[in-house]
């Protein structure tokens, strides 16, 4: 078994490193420069700008990103306030944007920029030694960039490579054992925590076993996210499929390189920092065998965890049931309805908006700003993916501001329950688009990974000024890039079509093809098969377009992407009100299907998005820059490291 | 003939206003017209036939004009003229026949006659008849040898004018101008007829449990499917509608007559089609290439079927048939409609308020009502003479026609 998976490890991380590092011509330098210079310190700063290489199809960012650093340091060193109010937030929590947005946003003025350079800079044990440190710009920065993605484990990789006492990496480890268990058996935790280092010294497979087990207990993969990656303050347990890749790291370089490309780039990071750990703890006590065996094991048990999580399926009476017993809107099942979507969520319109704002005062589990949000979801006064996401985010915000952990319960434990309460106040409301599933991971693994020793004002203020940052950046700025680089793809004279939500816009375009130079698209998600999940009709005007060799142009937030596959409409959607097709706003004279629904032949089918295949599409825009769609999974891996982080 | 010519005015008026809609319905008024106006022909004693194709093509061109864009019209006259210049060759054959039967008679030898000395004058008609009609198995396999008659008749039909001089005016004369209006009346009839026949050919392209998607109202589909229903075949139908919702009428009818019926938007066909066994539409017109006119938003829809591999079959009666060739369809053979279906101008009189300065509207609307469909994506046309491939369509259309009458236009000199 074992050598049958080795080689495999081996050839997957390949993979994986030509996914990262080939894009930009300049990453050839990175990987191996750090591992020339072996000392971490050294290694560290090509590191960081390697970094870059994460965003890839625009080369110039790449110079941008090298030049920001600079000028970004100072306002760095300067924002002793910022940084002494955050000194104890976690590291890495967001690095790879942080990264990418100011190559990426070049004209961004810097002060949103400082604080979270601030925050970055300022982790842990960090925190405090940076002002110190700040005289040596360099190795500051060196710091600051290694601390996103190591949180701070290259200081302590070096520190074990110059002793190769296990100390620093038992401490490192009792930490994290401590903190996954606080999270899952508060009751076993002493005993495990004695347990696990006994058992991490001798067998790193017990380990991982039991991470996996507090994993699994915590239910990390309830929302179908990858987000199998628990950091305690500097450390990283990542046990994802990625830490093979992280062993062929190791196996690769020297325990120098290996833990320069960690820190190399932020994607790797988090995926090699884990394996990273281990292999020197292989290196040392030299129970490589079992620990691969572990290792590997591991993976697998996680790949298929990695999987998205089937979604519930209305067809299935036995968990409707289940649901209905814990909603709170009263939803009454749509009558006369489509056979073929019945695993699909209809109700009737407007039938639960007058009870449910009754409930406003007495509702106790949601926070009213959640509630109020989830009621224009109901209503359809949002709609739109950002403009869901961002109103759902500052819903979130206000409800962690009105937070208080209640005694004998951990924040981290008690918020993470109540954002997963209001999450589903929100889906009965609406079913959730794939960028909110994103930004509630992001919020989760954000939660997740607030340091222990926090408290909880501070705790709380650090989860607001992150939603903020994933506001501003993912989705403001990520939009500001898009438009950038859309309009480079614009030419003087050009005829655009775009597609909005009606239903006969499509139609112009057979007839005006001959005018529209360029098809302009925007998608509501980008599944890692290329697929574009967007609003209905999309798929039409894409394909039509394609007949006439017109370009399709997409336009999406990198936030918006997901590890998801999907080959047609059906499996996945949404159902809209059917009531919309038989009434046309305007044409009161179209009027043969009022009072369809006592018709029990006839059904009204009001499908919210469609699958656009991807050789339809020629182009998508992104934050990330535009890229065709061969590149769109390796994009999706960044991104989907990156809101891990 | 002044009653005539108010008629023909009058329709000439409505097609011009587009009060008349549908291609059935135009070509049903329009061959109805023309019956009234050859029977109030007057026709001379020589050369009948050219004086009534004149007259004829004179009043189909003032129709064609009236509404380019609906090909039924000229599809009709041009099928009338056909029928007047075939009805004109079989009475010239029939008297060439007669003629020659004497001749036999009386022992005089004919070359002609040498090949097929038995030759009635019955079944040189019907030569002569074979020669016009398209070519099915059953002439082939009856051993008729037209091939060989054929050309004879040809010959003779070219001569037939000088020949029925010959003959006996007055009975010619009467019967050219009945057999011509017999014809037509069988027109009449197929054309009210055609959806059923083309219905009676529904069991043998539905299933059991079949996903049907369509578009647009047409009553050839509608018949369709309910024959299909009737003979105890259970499916359900997908229809649509924008910009026109003529989908919701037809769906209103479809579940009143007990089909399953699921009104889906026309946005989205492409996530449907991958569940749809097959797409039936209705045409508004066919052209001798293969290619279809069809309600606006078809291409997207046959488009979407080629992409998953599903039948897209379009039912046209003959009269829809049509023996021109597309070019540029989408543009030439294409009307706009009125913006309001699209927009309400209350919302919009902002931008499209032409005194803002520039002189011209910041939007246009683009409401057009037809689409091109190419022969390459549609996999069966059904008429009421049976399916057909699209390549097969154009010799299709020459059976109907005569190639004489293409371009429907008055010779200068007459």
């Amino acid at each position: 078994m074992d050598s049958r998976r080795v080689p495999r490890t081996v050839s997957d991380p390949k993979v994986r490193q030509v996914g990262f590092f080939a894009p930009p011509d300049r990453s050839q330098s990175g990987p191996p420069a750090p591992a020339s210079s072996s000392p971490p310190v050294s290694g560290a700063s090509p590191s960081g700008n390697t970094l870059s290489p994460v965003m890839i199809p625009p080369p110039r960012h790449l110079s941008a990103d090298l030049s920001r650093h600079f000028p970004q340091a100072p306002p760095l060193s300067s924002l002793g306030v910022a940084r002494a109010v955050d000194s104890s937030v976690p590291v890495g929590s967001y690095n790879p944007s942080d990264f990418l947005s100011p190559a990426a946003t070049a004209d961004y003025s810097e002060d949103p920029l400082s604080p979270r350079w601030g925050r970055k800079g300022s982790s842990g044990k960090f925190a405090t030694s940076l002002p110190a440190s700040r005289f040596e710009m360099a190795v500051a920065k060196q710091s600051i960039f290694n601390l996103p993605p190591n949180g701070g484990s290259t200081m302590d990789m070096s520190k074990e490579q110059s002793s190769v006492s296990g100390k620093p990496l038992k401490e490192k480890t009792t930490k994290a054992e401590r903190r996954a268990i606080q999270e899952a058996q508060r009751a076993a935790k002493a005993a495990a925590k004695e347990n696990f280092d006994l058992k991490l010294r001798n067998m790193e497979e017990a380990m991982l076993t039991l991470i996996q087990l507090v994993f699994d207990e915590l239910g990390y993969l309830k929302y179908g996210m990858k987000s199998n990656v628990v950091k305690t303050g500097h450390h990283t347990y990542l046990s994802a499929n990625y830490d093979q890749s992280g062993l062929v790291y190791v196996g690769e370089g020297s325990k120098p390189s290996a833990a320069a490309a960690a820190g190399v780039n932020p994607a790797n990071a988090n995926t090699g920092k884990p394996v990273k750990a281990v292999s020197q703890k292989k290196d040392n006590s030299s129970v490589a065998p079992s620990e691969k065996k572990g290792g590997d094991r591991q993976p697998d048990k996680d790949r298929k965890k990695d999987v998205p999580h089937p979604r519930m399926q209305f067809d299935d009476a036995n968990r409707v049931e289940k649901a209905k017993k814990r909603s709170v809107v009263k939803q009454t099942e749509a009558r006369n309805r489509v056979e073929l979507f019945r695993h699909l969520p209809q109700y009737e319109h407007g039938t639960q908006l007058p009870e449910l704002e009754s409930k406003f005062f007495q509702l106790d589990p949601v926070h009213p700003a959640v509630y109020k949000v989830g009621l224009r979801y109901l209503a359809g006064d949002i709609s739109g993916g950002n403009a869901r996401c961002i109103a759902m985010l500052q819903a979130f915000q206000e409800a962690i501001k009105d937070y208080s952990t209640p005694s004998e319960k951990s924040l981290i434990r008690d918020l993470t329950t109540k954002i997963n309460g209001y999450v589903s106040f929100l889906i009965e409301c609406r079913p959730l688009s794939i960028s909110m599933g994103n930004a509630i991971k992001f919020l989760k693994t954000r939660i997740a990974q607030l340091p222990l020793n926090l408290s909880e004002s501070e705790a709380k203020a650090n989860l607001i000024s992150g939603i903020d940052l994933f506001i501003s950046e993912k989705i403001i700025l990520a939009d500001k890039v898009i438009v950038k680089h859309a309009v480079t793809k614009i030419r003087d004279g050009d005829v655009l079509l775009t597609y909005g939500s009606s239903s006969a816009v499509e139609l112009i375009l057979l007839h005006a093809h001959e005018l529209v130079t360029k098809v302009f698209l925007g998608a509501s998600s980008v599944l890692s098969n290329g697929t574009v999940y967007s609003r209905v009709g999309t798929a039409c005007v894409a394909m039509v377009a394609h007949q006439f060799h017109v370009p399709v142009l997409v336009c999406c937030e990198a936030y918006k992407f997901h590890e998801r596959v999907q080959l047609d409409s059906i499996c996945s959607n949404e159902l809209g009100d059917p009531d919309v097709i038989s009434k046309v706003s305007g044409r009161k004279e179209i009027n043969s299907l009022d009072g369809w629904a006592n018709s029990e032949n006839l059904q009204l089918l009001n499908l919210i998005y469609d699958a656009t295949p991807s050789d339809y599409v020629s182009m998508i825009i992104t934050d990330y820059g535009m890229m065709q769609s061969n590149f769109w999974k390796q994009l999706l891996r960044y991104q989907s490291v990156d809101l891990e982080n | 003939m002044p009653d005539v010519h108010s008629l023909v005015n009058e329709f000439v008026i409505k097609l011009k206003k587009r009060k008349i809609e549908g291609s059935k319905a135009t070509a049903k008024l329009t061959v109805e017209l023309l019956r009234s106006f050859i029977s109030q022909q007057r026709l001379p004693h020589s050369n009948q036939a050219a004086a009534l194709i004149d007259a004829v093509k004179a009043v189909g061109e003032k129709l064609i004009a009236a509404n380019p864009v609906e090909l039924a019209v000229g599809n009709v006259v041009r099928r009338v003229l056909h029928i007047i210049r075939e009805e004109d060759l079989s009475l010239a054959t029939a008297a060439v026949g007669g003629l020659s039967l004497a001749a036999e008679s009386d022992d005089e030898d004919d070359i002609d006659r040498d090949d097929h000395p038995v030759l009635s004058a019955t079944a040189v008609a019907a030569a002569a008849r074979n020669a016009l009609r398209p070519p099915s198995l059953q002439t082939l396999l009856e051993d008729i040898p037209h091939s060989a008659a054929a050309p004879h008749t040809s010959s003779s039909g070219g001569d037939s004018e000088g020949k029925s001089k010959s003959a006996d005016k007055n009975s010619v004369t009467r019967k050219l101008k009945h057999n011509v209006i017999e014809a037509v009346n069988e027109l009449i009839q197929e054309i009210s007829t055609c959806h059923e026949q083309i219905a009676e050919q529904a069991v043998e392209h539905i299933h059991q449990n079949e996903v049907i998607l369509t578009l647009g109202s047409s009553r050839t589909v509608m018949e369709f499917l309910c024959a299909a229903k009737e003979k105890k075949r259970s499916f359900r139908v997908f229809v649509e509608g924008a910009p026109r919702y003529q989908g919701h009428a037809l769906a209103k009818e479809l579940a009143a007559r007990g089909l399953q019926t699921t009104v889906i938007t026309d946005s989205s066909v492409f996530a449907m089609i991958s569940r749809v066994n097959m797409v039936i539409v209705g045409a508004h017109a066919v052209m001798a290439n293969g290619g279809v006119i069809a309600p606006v938003g078809l291409n997207m829809v046959a488009l979407a079927a080629q992409r998953h591999a599903v039948p897209f079959v379009v039912l046209a009666g003959v009269h829809k048939l049509c023996p021109l060739y597309p070019h540029n369809p989408e543009v030439l053979l294409n009307e706009l409609k009125s913006p309001s279906e699209l927009l309400d101008f209350g919302e919009f009189s902002d931008c499209l308020d032409f005194g803002s300065g520039t002189g011209s509207p910041l939007l246009h609307v683009v409401n057009p009502v037809f689409d091109y469909v190419p022969p390459n994506l549609v996999s069966l046309f059904i008429t009421d003479t049976g399916g057909h491939n699209p390549s097969y369509m154009y010799r299709l259309i020459a059976d109907y026609y005569s190639a004489d009458d293409l371009v429907v236009r008055r010779k200068s000199a007459s």
